[in-house]
């Protein structure tokens, strides 16, 4: 079987400008929706208490809140959380017991009428760890962009190394931006997988742009936009078979991992799409724009010369 | 061209072989077993004692165990069905704890891997799962360093004051003032006294002088960063022996107890679901209280029979025999700063040196002048229950917090008092700051939920690479597999924690460890549209492809060292996946998937076609 079999040269390069366009709105878009709804930081980050009890038949939400609200937590938030379980999230404040607050509202819900809940999950996180991991995380951020860059501008040159990383931060702000538009909770799970996801996007654009170099060399009658047309078309079989087997790994988290992995899956799904999107598409032009050329990659070959002498 | 030499081959089929050799524990599930471990931090588990007193013990019983393992702090019993090992427990629990108010093991019921002894003897083990996949309990406890030295000036202040007395030197005031204790003088004499006095006696201290104007000289002492160095360490080793005290109380069979970071301690209870015990015990502090025994002829009989004099009760000692004490309580765990074995200055009898801060030692001075030649119990008050730790008699009037308890004691008994005594406070109090509780059916259904989505999209890719790339697809696939399995082995050989997140990170190297084979089957096609021969493609495409994998994954594995230094629980659980997960799939989607194809191409001398599923030219 065969999906692609291109005789010509697919001209990506020739629509860039369009495309750099869509990809500046929807980049502007996610960057909107990240500052004016922010994202829904879980517990993990924010600090606070998260029970998750079963039932075999749950009771009403409004029962359930109504019996926090009387029971000193009126700040407490009750949602459905898969079938059958409820979840409870209280945020921390100032003299609570924390320690008491899972075994205080367990307590509670047992003694609700209906059938008897059953523990699944309780999260306590103090004030002070909550602070750690928001800073961990823009660290591992860091770390992974600075990595990336070092490494590419090792590996190629700068001008792909930049347009490498503005690609991929795009894809990163647009996960985020998803996250802060549908307020689908951000956990650490989802952390991994958005830096999960720039390594993996960054890979997507290391062989395009492998290809590119390798095309520079051997093609020397095309210009800039047509090698890079060129290589991406030599590659598409590939970019689309690879993205679509992991895409099914991940697929398959979704529908089988439960609420558990459903946003990580989520994230993955939305970042292995935006990655192949971007690194054809925004990365490549970008790479155009820097003014990519062939002396960048073929060393000017140094003629011997017989020394003349006097 | 495309053969490996005969080494190449036998490793490759070795490193497989260890694979299946240390994957294979996983797939043997769990047996009941019995866990036996010491129940006091005085006692240390006697293997060979204990294993033969057990074993004795369990054939009188008429049981017969399936093995036996050891490690350092415990011996493990397996049994061939739950029914055996609730038998087992009771019969060694009679055995090696015949006082059952007095326990000196700790007998708890365990799961055991049914995986042959032969494996376990080379150390393949299932994986270890954590919290999330097997339910129970974790703990952050946050160590109050400031507190604990707000405690240690005090007692030095009051050290200060003692010493200052004993060398004679005026002074207008000693006090603690935020982290430095203030020493105040008239003059300038009297300071240079004092900070010769000090400057002999200890060494913990930094001395700095401080003039306020005629007649208020100071002299400010800070305590050295050694010696607050050593305080920290010794409050987190204090704080965490005392923990592994207490969680021995609960039975769990494989409690984890590790500081982390400066002032962290993380406990983790696997199959704990009684957080309100587990929480109760971890934050219980045990005290002790320093009364008056009262001897007085005949009073303790009159109690024994039901009739104790107004104001006493009666207490035991750890030997039973009961003692009479006043109900007022003289001194307080507070008061005690530190209280260590050691030997008598004189006798050179074993001795317990217990050391109170400035207010205990007033109190002492004044308690003991006034009760010479009587008795004095410290009691260890736990849970409701007090015993007495020791009654010793009052020799003489006892001033300047230093206290000696000798007598009639050998060294391990001094070792088990100072013991008891420090447990009886921990060394600073504890905060818990983070709890992941994960009942039961969560953590089953977790692992089942996980394996589930591996189990589904690996097949997905599988089917699709076949039908994709027909015999070279079937090899791609079979190499993904030998990566899932080595992956699985390393993971098992390294006793890594495998979380759910780390399932989620298996899933995800599987599918991203496709797009190697992925680039080199695009490879070969485009090298044989090119005009290759079969043989010439195979070369090349792998060759080609090799630098284009190995940037790919070099990008892959700079997130994932990110993560795996700047992660913490669930995000180091999927990073440390991750990483191995790229190693392994180095190998075996270049490796094994070539020798493979070589296996199957390489000894041909003319091909016709390669089964790589391309339509014709």
């Amino acid at each position: 079987m065969e999906f692609f079999r291109q005789r010509n040269d697919i001209p990506f390069m020739r629509h860039a400008l369009k495309f750099n366009a869509v990809s500046t709105i929807t980049f502007l878009l996610a960057v909107f929706f990240i500052v004016v709804r922010g994202l829904n930081f879980s517990v993990e980050f924010t600090g606070g208490t998260l029970v998750e009890v079963g039932y075999s038949e749950p009771p009403r939400l409004e029962t359930v809140r109504h019996a926090l609200a009387t029971g000193g937590y009126p700040d407490a938030q009750a949602q459905n959380f898969g079938s059958g379980e409820i979840l409870i999230r209280l945020p921390n404040r100032e003299g609570l017991d924390t320690a008491q607050v899972s075994q205080h509202v367990l307590g509670m819900l047992q003694s609700l009428e209906g059938s008897e809940p059953q523990l699944r999950r309780v999260e306590f996180v103090g004030p002070q760890i909550g602070k750690e991991l928001a800073s961990d995380g823009a660290m591992a951020l860091l770390l992974v962009v600075f990595g990336i860059i070092v490494y590419l501008a090792l590996r190629f040159e700068w001008r792909f190394a930049v347009s490498t990383i503005v690609a991929n931060l795009h894809d990163v702000v647009i996960i985020l931006g998803f996250f802060a538009f549908f307020q689908w909770e951000f956990s650490l799970p989802v952390l991994a997988a958005v830096l999960a996801v720039l390594g993996y996007s960054v890979n997507e654009s290391v062989i395009v742009f492998d290809r590119v170099r390798e095309t520079f060399r051997k093609k020397r009658n095309m210009n800039t936009a047509q090698i890079i047309d060129h290589a991406i078309t030599a590659m598409i079989s590939r970019t689309v078979i690879t993205h679509g087997s992991t895409l099914m790994m991940v697929l398959s988290m979704l529908i089988f991992g439960g609420e558990v992995l459903h946003y990580f899956a989520l994230a993955l799904t939305i970042g292995i799409i935006f990655g192949v999107y971007s690194s054809i598409f925004v990365a490549s032009p970008m790479a155009m724009w820097l003014g990519t050329s062939r002396e960048h990659f073929v060393k000017p070959k140094k003629e011997k010369q017989d020394e003349a002498v006097v | 061209m495309n053969r490996y030499p005969l080494w190449k081959n036998i490793l490759i089929g070795l490193i497989l072989l260890w694979g299946v050799i240390y994957t294979l524990p996983n797939f043997y599930g769990e047996v009941p077993a019995v866990q036996v471990s010491s129940a006091k931090a005085t006692l240390r588990l006697d293997h060979a004692g204990a294993s033969g007193q057990i074993e004795e013990a369990l054939r009188g019983a008429g049981i017969a165990h399936t093995g036996l393992f050891t490690d350092a702090n415990s011996l493990r019993f397996r049994f061939g069905s739950s029914e055996d090992q609730l038998r087992a427990r009771d019969v060694i629990e009679r055995s090696l704890n015949p006082d059952a108010q007095d326990p000196s093991y700790v007998v708890a019921l365990n799961l055991l891997s049914a995986s042959p002894n032969w494996l376990t003897s080379i150390h393949a083990l299932p994986m270890y799962l954590g919290l999330d996949l097997r339910g129970g309990v974790h703990f952050l406890l946050q160590v109050d360093m400031p507190g604990a030295l707000t405690k240690r000036l005090d007692s030095t202040a009051g050290d200060l004051r003692t010493l200052m007395r004993d060398r004679s030197v005026r002074h207008s005031g000693i006090s603690r003032e935020g982290n430095a204790i203030h020493l105040r003088f008239r003059d300038v004499e009297q300071r240079n006294a004092a900070r010769s006095a000090i400057q002999n006696n200890t060494g913990d201290l930094q001395l700095v002088d401080r003039d306020d104007g005629p007649g208020d000289l100071r002299l400010i002492a800070t305590l050295t960063a050694q010696a607050q160095q050593t305080m920290r360490d010794f409050a987190i080793r204090q704080n965490i022996s005392t923990l592994h005290n207490r969680i021995n109380e609960l039975g769990v069979a494989e409690p984890v107890i590790q500081q982390q970071g400066a002032d962290r301690i993380v406990v983790q209870l696997p199959g704990v679901q009684d957080v309100a015990k587990a929480k109760d015990i971890l934050g219980r502090t045990a005290t002790l209280e320093v009364r008056l025994v009262d001897d007085t002829p005949g009073a303790l009989e009159a109690a024994l029979a039901g009739n104790p004099p107004f104001g006493t009760e009666i207490y035991s000692d750890r030997d039973g025999t009961p003692l009479l004490v006043r109900r007022q309580v003289v001194l307080t765990g507070d008061r005690l700063v530190d209280a260590q074995p050691g030997f008598d200055g004189q006798t050179n009898e074993p001795a317990v040196h217990l050391s109170l801060d400035s207010a205990g030692s007033r109190i002492f001075r004044d308690v003991t002048r006034e009760n010479v030649g009587k008795r004095m119990a410290i009691l260890l008050i736990e849970k409701g229950k007090g015993e007495v730790v020791t009654a010793p008699v009052i020799r003489t009037e006892i001033g300047g917090g230093r206290v000696q308890i000798s007598g009639r004691m050998t060294t391990t008994e001094a070792n088990d008092v100072a013991l008891l005594l420090r447990a009886g406070a921990l060394a600073a109090p504890m905060e818990i700051i983070e709890e992941r509780t994960v009942g039961p059916s969560l953590g089953a259904d977790n692992i089942a939920k996980g394996f589930n989505s591996t189990l589904w999209g690996f097949i997905a890719i599988a089917v699709f690479m076949t039908v994709y790339y027909t015999l070279f697809g079937l090899v791609s696939s079979i190499a993904l597999a030998a990566n899932l399995m080595l992956l699985i082995a390393l993971l098992s050989l390294l006793q890594a924690t495998l979380t759910l997140p780390g399932i989620a990170a298996m899933a995800l190297t599987l599918g991203m460890a496709i797009d190697a084979n992925v680039l080199i089957n695009e490879r070969i096609r485009e090298e044989l549209r090119n005009g290759a021969t079969p043989q010439a493609a195979i070369h090349a495409g792998y060759d080609r492809a090799f630098d284009t994998i190995l940037d790919a994954n070099i990008t892959n594995l700079i997130a994932g060292i990110a993560l795996l230094v700047f992660g913490s629980g669930p995000v180091r659980g999927f990073a440390v996946v991750h990483c191995l997960g790229i190693l392994t799939s180095m190998f075996s989607a270049i490796m094994v998937s070539r020798m493979l194809i070589n296996l199957i191409y390489g000894r041909q001398r003319k091909i016709a076609k390669l089964h790589l599923g391309q339509a014709p030219n």
